[in-house]
Formats: C-alpha cells, sequence, structure tokens
C-alpha cells in the first residue's frame, strides 16, 4: 500500500491523509493499521488532561517547544500531538480549538499537530485516538502528546492510553479543584499547578497534597517499588515557567515505570483494553447488521408501553441474532 | 435518531467536512472568522481555528497537518492580493491540490475576479449569510471526492 510506505518514509502529507482514513475508519485506514503495527511500541505517550481552561494547550505548546530544544547535548525529538475537543452533540460540528495556543511549534518539521473531534464519544477521547496515536507512533514520533478534552471526573480514558498522565489544574478556584478531585485525580502521575504565579497558589497545593495522601491511597501497592506518590508540579505555561523541571519530572516518572517493570503492564494493559473495544465495536456493527430495524423499533415501542422490560427486551433482540 | 448515530458510528463512519478558519496578515479583527467558524460548527463541520497574524506558511503547514477540506482566509486589513494567491501556491506545491480556498473579510469587488483566478473559490463580503457559505463549502467538497476516487 502506497500511503503506508510513504508514512513510514517521513511523507507528511501521506501521514494527514492517513489519519483521515483510520479516523473514519475506512477499510483502506484499517488495512493500514494492519500494516503499520509491527512498527508501533516505541513511542512515549503523555497525557494531558485536567478542567477546561487549565491552559492545557499552552502547557503542550511548552513542553513540546522544550522537548525541540533540548539543553546541553540531548537531541531534540520528534513530536506530535493528538488534541482533542468535544464535538457538539446536536449538530455534529465542532470548533478545535487548541492550535491557536500552539503557534511557537509552526515551522518546525519535528512536530506534527493533529485535533480531532470527539464525535460523540465519552471519556475524554475520540474512537479513533487511540489507532491515531499507533499511526504516529508507526510514523516515528518519539513522543505523543495526547491532550483531552476540558476534563471533569469521568473522562479518564487517558489513563489507558498513556504512559505519563498529567492532571492540569489552576490556583484560586476551589471549586475547580474539587471538580477534579475524584476519579481525575487517581489517574494522574504528575499533578500539575499551572497559572501558579495567580492567587491561591499555597492553598492549591495543600489541598492537593491532600487529596494525593487521602484519596490516591488506593493506588498504593504493597510493592515498595511500585509505588509513586504523584509529584505537585507549579508551572506558568505562558511565560514558559516551570516547564522544563516538569520534563524532568515526567522522565523521572518514565525511569520509575521503567525500572518497576510498570512500563510493560501498562503497555499490555493499553493492548487490552484496545482489543475489548475493538471486539465491542465488531459485536455490536455485526448485531446492527443483522437485526431487523422493524424489530428493533418494535421492541422499543413494547418497552415504552411497558410491556417488556429493558432487559428482556435487549436479551430476546440479541438472541434473534444469535439464530441466524 | 439516537440508535442511527450509534449504527453510523459503528457501520460506516460519516465523511466529516473538515475547514481550517485562519486569519494571516496583520489586522487584529477576528470576529467575522470567529462567526463563520461557529457558524460551520453548527453546520455539522469540524472547523479548526488557528487565531490570529497566521503567516500564509503556516495556515498552508496546519491545513496539511490537518488534513482540511477547506481552507477559509479572514482578511480585512487590505493585504488579500499578497496573502490569498500566496495561500493557494503554498497548498498546491504541498500537493493538496483538493482543499477549497474561500476568503472572507472586506474586498473591493475589483479585486473579486483577480483572487478567483489565482485559485481562491469564493470571496464572501459583509451581509452573505453564513448558511450560504455552508451550503457551497458543501458544494465543492462533493465536487472534489465526485472527481478524485479516495
Amino acid at each position: 500500500m502506497r500511503l503506508v510506505e510513504a508514512v513510514l518514509n517521513g511523507d507528511r502529507l501521506a501521514l494527514a491523509r492517513l489519519l483521515t482514513q483510520v479516523e473514519q475508519g475506512t477499510p483502506a485506514g484499517l488495512k493500514a493499521l494492519d500494516m503499520l503495527f509491527q512498527h508501533t511500541g516505541k513511542a512515549y505517550l503523555i497525557g494531558v488532561t485536567g478542567s477546561p481552561g487549565s491552559g492545557k494547550s499552552s502547557l503542550v505548546n511548552r513542553l513540546v517547544y522544550a522537548l525541540r530544544h533540548p539543553i546541553g547535548d540531548a537531541s531534540p525529538k520528534r513530536v506530535a500531538v493528538i488534541a482533542v475537543d468535544p464535538s457538539s452533540p446536536f449538530s455534529g460540528g465542532a470548533l478545535l480549538g487548541d492550535r491557536v495556543r500552539m503557534r511557537d511549534l509552526a515551522g518546525d518539521a519535528g512536530v506534527f499537530i493533529r485535533s480531532m473531534a470527539s464525535r460523540g464519544n465519552l471519556g475524554g477521547l475520540a474512537r479513533a485516538t487511540v489507532s491515531s496515536a499507533q499511526v504516529l507512533d508507526a510514523a516515528g514520533f518519539e513522543v505523543i502528546l495526547i491532550e483531552t478534552v476540558g476534563a471533569g471526573q469521568a473522562e479518564v480514558d487517558i489513563a489507558r492510553l498513556a504512559d505519563t498522565i498529567l492532571v492540569v489544574g489552576t490556583p484560586g478556584m476551589g471549586d475547580e479543584i474539587q471538580a477534579i478531585k475524584a476519579g481525575i485525580l487517581e489517574i494522574a502521575d504528575i499533578l500539575v499547578i499551572n497559572k501558579a504565579d495567580q492567587p491561591g497558589v499555597e492553598e492549591a497545593e495543600q489541598f492537593l497534597r491532600m487529596m494525593v495522601e487521602t484519596a490516591l491511597t488506593q493506588k498504593d501497592t504493597d510493592d515498595e517499588g511500585k509505588r509513586w506518590s504523584p509529584p505537585i508540579v507549579r508551572t506558568i505555561a505562558l511565560r514558559g515557567e516551570g516547564v522544563q523541571n516538569l520534563l524532568d519530572v515526567i522522565q523521572q516518572h518514565a525511569a520509575h515505570l521503567e525500572n518497576s517493570g510498570q512500563s510493560q503492564e501498562r503497555v499490555r494493559h493499553r493492548l487490552e483494553y484496545d482489543l475489548i473495544n475493538r471486539v465491542q465495536e465488531r459485536l455490536l456493527a455485526r448485531w446492527w447488521g443483522e437485526v431487523a430495524e422493524a424489530a428493533f423499533r418494535e421492541m422499543l415501542e413494547r418497552i415504552y408501553r411497558r410491556e417488556i422490560s429493558p432487559c428482556q427486551a435487549a436479551e430476546q433482540l440479541v438472541e434473534v441474532t444469535n439464530q441466524l | 435518531m439516537l440508535v442511527e448515530q450509534i449504527a453510523l458510528e459503528f457501520g460506516m463512519r460519516e465523511r466529516k467536512i473538515r475547514v481550517l478558519i485562519a486569519k494571516p496578515g496583520l489586522d487584529g479583527h477576528d470576529r467575522g472568522a470567529k462567526v463563520v467558524a461557529r457558524a460551520l460548527r453548527d453546520a455539522g463541520m469540524e472547523v479548526i481555528y488557528t487565531g490570529l497574524r497566521q503567516t500564509p506558511e503556516m495556515i498552508a503547514e496546519a491545513a496539511l497537518q490537518e488534513d482540511v477540506d477547506a481552507v477559509g482566509l479572514s482578511i480585512l486589513s487590505g493585504a488579500h492580493l499578497a496573502l490569498a494567491p500566496r495561500v493557494v501556491a503554498l497548498l498546491r506545491a504541498q500537493g493538496q491540490e483538493r482543499v477549497s480556498v474561500f476568503v472572507g473579510g472586506i474586498i473591493p469587488n475589483e479585486d473579486i475576479p483577480l483572487l478567483l483566478q489565482a485559485g481562491v473559490k469564493a470571496v464572501y463580503g459583509p451581509g452573505v449569510s453564513t448558511s450560504k457559505i455552508a451550503e457551497e463549502i458543501r458544494q465543492y467538497v462533493a465536487a472534489v471526492s465526485d472527481e478524485i476516487v479516495r
């Protein structure tokens, strides 16, 4: 397949077009994914999540810039960004504005930024985000940053995709810190307090420290070597302050995963999650192909009339296709 | 209907039209660009908004990475004859022959034929309805998809 070869040879237009195919789930896109899979597994995936307006895009902008302009003799990494924004549930359209904050990265051939609409998927990512990350991985990007939609408590899919997860909050907004407290704090590998020049940063850090020490105990294991308490890092993304330190902490986390054997574990989990998703997708597609729409509508009416429970109805609808 | 949506998602996924909206040049008036961006979103398109003061090179590169079907340029500075043809030329040089470019803003009537000659698909001045813009973009994209089998 020409598109696959071109992508492996670093052709950016081919890469962009393949990402579209993959996002649409076309036969060509799926075929390409199969062919590219053996080239994946090399990239380091960093997830960036947190409440809307916390400065995720600005932070990604700075992190990528720092990776492209390393201090000392380190060679710059090739970096890709996937920025996910929500689709409108009404029109199905989307306004993808993360690039506005990433203008420092323009004109750098070592950077590739792709905006994705969530297309109705819950969980903070788009359905095709996993596949898109695989394509970018195969295309030779060494670091892939994935920015989720502005997330509250439930958008934790990124936990199953990334190696290191940054949860970004801001000071001065007690409610906002509250809003990110439950599920999303538990997935954090590193907690970032962005806009750290704003008042309330001490309180925010204290609060987060308390959360780390109490709510996150479930993440602890008996295995000393695997234990990782999420560090709290202050940044001012607009001015680039604290960004180098954040990169250092990310590297420490990467080293911790490596030394404790957890990086293998994470990869296994990621693949397992991906497999389950693809099985679900296939089963549903097959079922939808086989069930008669009229039968489905009829069942819906019967539920509406309270003649049958949704549970029984589902059971019967699935049985119909089993008999085929 | 919910079930159609799910079927679409899982079976044949819909081809979404992707549009890049950019403001090249130095004027800082982005109201029009934002109105059009929002209208196209409400028409079901995925709109990548890149913000103010973009160079033609930045716009062409963003259009490439995002694999858009159309690029909308909002220009109120009077520099449209320099900026728009440059964006078209850069897109074509990158191999993006299929991308339709349209221009909005304050464009004198006598300049419109020059822009069209340079490869701009359409020019939308003040007062054009956003639904007309959405409809025409849809037509351009459909025409191109017929022409080139992906």
